[in-house]
């Protein structure tokens, strides 16, 4: 077979990226799952293998399983406040009102600041200032020194305790749910490794502020690229405005959300800027902590590598649970295109 | 062909990373003369994790008195950015690992040296250091400890240079807070909790914690460990002859227990130094926020900076005599290019004369006795490095877990986790059963 001559130059000027992607994101995948079943565990590698015998050891760690625990909750709650108010704020600038672009860039720049900066800021904001509490022969007074978000809307910090906040939601024993689960074998879903913590809607608040700037941006694509006839028609049909946006508009941006979940989900699951720089030990109870926090702990500060790369390889899996299915969902789509 | 501007871009972003890593090629020290590289001078590389303030400042000091001595060599101070060297460990451990170390590196003396890099084998000892320079007789027999550990046959090396001791058990109060209620600073955790209890019904909390980065609180765990234990059995801790399950160590986590209930209610929002300024009162005259804090003695640091002069500080409760200890040290790699030149710096380091440059900078007392009486054109002790050198000479020394000396890295980890879980759900008994276990993981308990 003969190449021709261009495309022999697309082959060389792609070569050495696809050889650096294929050592550096491949290889080393590869090598990560390998160090994942071997024993190392002091700075001196130590390849004896070990099976599976790292991924019980993180399993059986309660911070790991609460890591778990706030990957889910903060995916979920992340991802849907995010879409909700990039896509408001999307309809908000579509609405062609004056100085559109100052609006705009507005909403978009968060987006140009690092998750670190981003965190040292929020975590001045959500730091909740002390109460005191003075006990008398007459009962008991509080003496609160709001800070930050407390002190500006004149909040309690007794009960606004934001990034402080220890609690974990979760069902209580005396709920009919949890006999119910007890009684039908599920007993190990009511473990307070299985909740909502508290704190970790700070870390949301800020990684919402700095996402939903880019959301909108990209349902403002969509929505720009919705043919007017289409709406038009539906006009003349007799629908409302809300009707046109349910039926019409919307399920016509479905490509975009799902484009939009990915990207927000796949940060969300891999995070660790942002609750570095707001709660680098974890937090209360390790109510914000991350898996990607766990693992830089486990491998860089414990020394024990070979479980840093069981953790890495758990939230690779986790990842690619996300992002596999919509590779496979954009490449039919082209297919069918 | 025409260029695209991204080429153009990246070409120029390569052109100014090359420049930027080109080293310096003369040191300066503060208000001193400056050393400039001789053509044929071996370069000598020393990581450490001080970039600003006094540390760096004294730090390059005490490097360019080494340079002007020494015109064969030049010492270059390739520091990395992080607080403690959060960020330094982990792109150290990388370098070491690839078999290229630097000459030598900034380390926290005791088991983070020793169960990191010693064990397995990536240090040489200096004992021949250590004996030609009298060092075993200059620095206290706390550090001689701290800084050594046995080989297989039993025989004791040597393998850190301790630059900087550091104190890590230290209750800094604000002193008008206390003449105005007629408080007199606690040495004993009872009296400490008589005195919160005064301050608290004042409506002033009377601790002060910043535990967002947990260690600040594990430091308050070692604090009553040390004040119910006292020195020998708190050290046993460490070394497996004190028993973690024992009756002392359950006292100890209920004071600990009770102790928290005497904190800041955002303290796990807070980093060390934002707890510190609770002391400090917003004006003139104003009640401060807190009346407390136990922090290691570079709090004394934050509150100079802060021009805040109203500061007193003893022992914390319950470790009067005793001082527990963190030092910044220096080892020698095994693989090191230069071992001859590293000695050469090593031995300046552990010098008085090269403690009494770095020291009065830093903020820390120097390790070697024979130090303390700086030349007097140069940069002199503070009243609490006075203070705190008068201790260091008569105490009683232990190591401090959170900052490295007492316990391996991957045990403090498992403290601190304990540590984090009892923040949020006060169970001693709990915290107990994990500190046993933590023990027992790290193959020093049985």
């Amino acid at each position: 077979m003969r190449i021709s001559r261009d495309r022999a130059t697309s082959l060389l000027v792609i070569a050495p990226s696809v050889l650096a992607i294929g050592i550096f994101v491949y290889g080393l995948i590869v090598w990560t799952g390998y160090i994942s079943t071997v024993q190392w565990d002091t700075l001196r590698p130590d390849y004896t293998f070990v099976g599976l015998a790292n991924y019980q050891a993180i399993f059986a760690q309660n911070r790991f399983l609460m890591d778990i625990r706030n990957t889910v909750v903060f995916t979920i709650s992340f991802i849907a406040a995010s879409l909700t108010i990039g896509l408001l704020l999307a309809n908000f600038i579509d609405r062609q009102i004056r100085a559109e672009g100052l609006f705009r860039n507005i909403f978009v720049f968060p987006m140009a600041i690092s998750f670190i900066v981003t965190g040292v800021v929020w975590k001045w904001v959500l730091s909740p200032g002390t109460v005191e509490t003075i006990t008398t022969a007459g009962g008991s007074l509080l003496v609160s020194r709001p800070q930050g978000v407390n002190q500006l809307f004149g909040l309690d910090p007794a009960s606004n305790r934001w990034l402080t906040d220890s609690h974990v939601v979760f069902l209580a024993p005396d709920s009919p749910l949890y006999g119910f689960l007890h009684s039908v074998g599920l007993g190990f879903l009511t473990s307070p490794n299985i909740g909502i913590p508290i704190a970790l809607f700070s870390l949301v608040i800020a990684a919402v502020w700095q996402m939903s700037g880019f959301v909108m941006v990209l349902y403002l694509a969509g929505l720009r690229a919705i043919p007017e006839e289409l709406k038009e028609a539906a006009r003349v049909d007799g629908c409302t405005e809300w009707r046109i946006f349910r039926h019409i508009v919307f399920p016509l941006l479905t490509p975009i959300t799902l484009s939009a979940m990915i990207i927000l989900g796949h940060i969300s699951l891999k995070i660790y800027d942002l609750a570095v720089a707001m709660t680098p030990g974890g937090g209360p109870g390790f109510a914000t902590d991350t898996p990607a926090l766990f693992m830089w702990q486990t491998a860089f500060r414990d020394d024990h590598f070979g479980r840093g790369a069981a953790v890495a390889i758990v939230m690779l899996v986790l990842v690619a649970g996300v992002v596999v299915p919509y590779l496979v969902w954009t490449r039919r789509q082209e297919v069918e295109a | 062909m025409k260029l695209p501007s991204r080429q153009i871009l990246a070409v120029i972003s390569v052109a100014a990373l090359v420049a930027a890593c080109t080293s310096s090629s003369a040191t300066t020290a503060p208000g001193g003369a400056t050393c400039a590289a001789a053509a044929n001078a071996v370069q000598i590389e020393a990581v450490s994790w001080w970039t600003t303030g006094g540390e760096s400042s004294g730090f390059n000091a005490i490097i360019n008195k080494f340079n002007c001595d020494n015109p064969g060599y030049f010492v270059t101070n390739s520091a990395i950015a992080g607080g403690a060297g959060s960020v330094a460990q982990a792109a150290l451990q990388s370098r070491v690992l690839a078999g290229n170390p630097p000459d030598t590196f900034q380390v926290h003396m005791g088991h983070e040296l020793l169960d990191t890099y010693v064990t397995p084998g990536y240090m040489d000892n200096l004992d021949d250091l250590y004996s030609a320079n009298g060092w075993t007789t200059q620095f206290p027999k706390g550090v001689l400890d701290i800084v050594s550990a046995k080989d297989a046959a039993g025989a004791t090396h040597y393998y850190s240079v301790p630059l900087d001791i550091h104190r890590a058990n230290v209750l800094w109060y604000n002193k008008t807070v206390f003449s105005s209620n007629n408080l007199t600073a606690p040495t004993t955790w009872d009296q400490f909790f008589t005195a919160a209890d005064a301050l608290k019904a004042k409506g002033i909390t009377p601790l002060a914690v910043g535990d967002s980065g947990i260690w600040s609180n594990g430091m308050l765990l070692e604090d009553v460990l040390i004040g119910q234990l006292g020195a020998d059995k708190f050290n046993g801790l460490w070394t497996g002859t004190t028993d973690w399950a024992s009756a002392d160590v359950t006292t100890a986590l209920n004071t600990y227990k009770k102790l928290l209930t005497y904190v800041n209610t955002d303290h796990s929002s807070l980093s060390w130094d934002q707890a510190a300024d609770y002391l400090i009162p917003a004006s003139a005259g104003a009640q401060p926020k807190a009346a407390m804090t136990i922090m290691g003695d570079w709090a004394a640091g934050e509150f100079d900076n802060k021009g805040f002069t109203d500061y007193g500080y003893v022992a914390a409760p319950g470790g009067t005599g005793i001082y527990q200890a963190l030092a910044d040290s220096f080892g020698l790699p095994t693989k090191a290019a230069h071992k001859d030149g590293v000695k050469k710096f090593l031995t300046l380091l552990g010098s008085a004369a090269g403690q009494d440059i770095f020291n009065p900078y830093k903020g820390s007392v120097p390790a070697n006795t024979g130090a303390g009486n700086p030349p007097a054109d140069q940069k002199q002790y503070s009243t609490y490095q006075k203070w705190a050198m008068g201790e260091w000479k008569t105490d009683t020394i232990v190591p401090s877990m959170e900052h490295g000396a007492a316990a391996a890295p991957s045990w403090k980890g498992a403290i601190e986790t304990a540590v984090t879980s009892f923040v949020a759900n006060p169970d001693a008994a709990a915290l107990q059963t994990a500190l046993v276990a933590a023990c027992k993981d790290a193959k020093v308990c049985k």
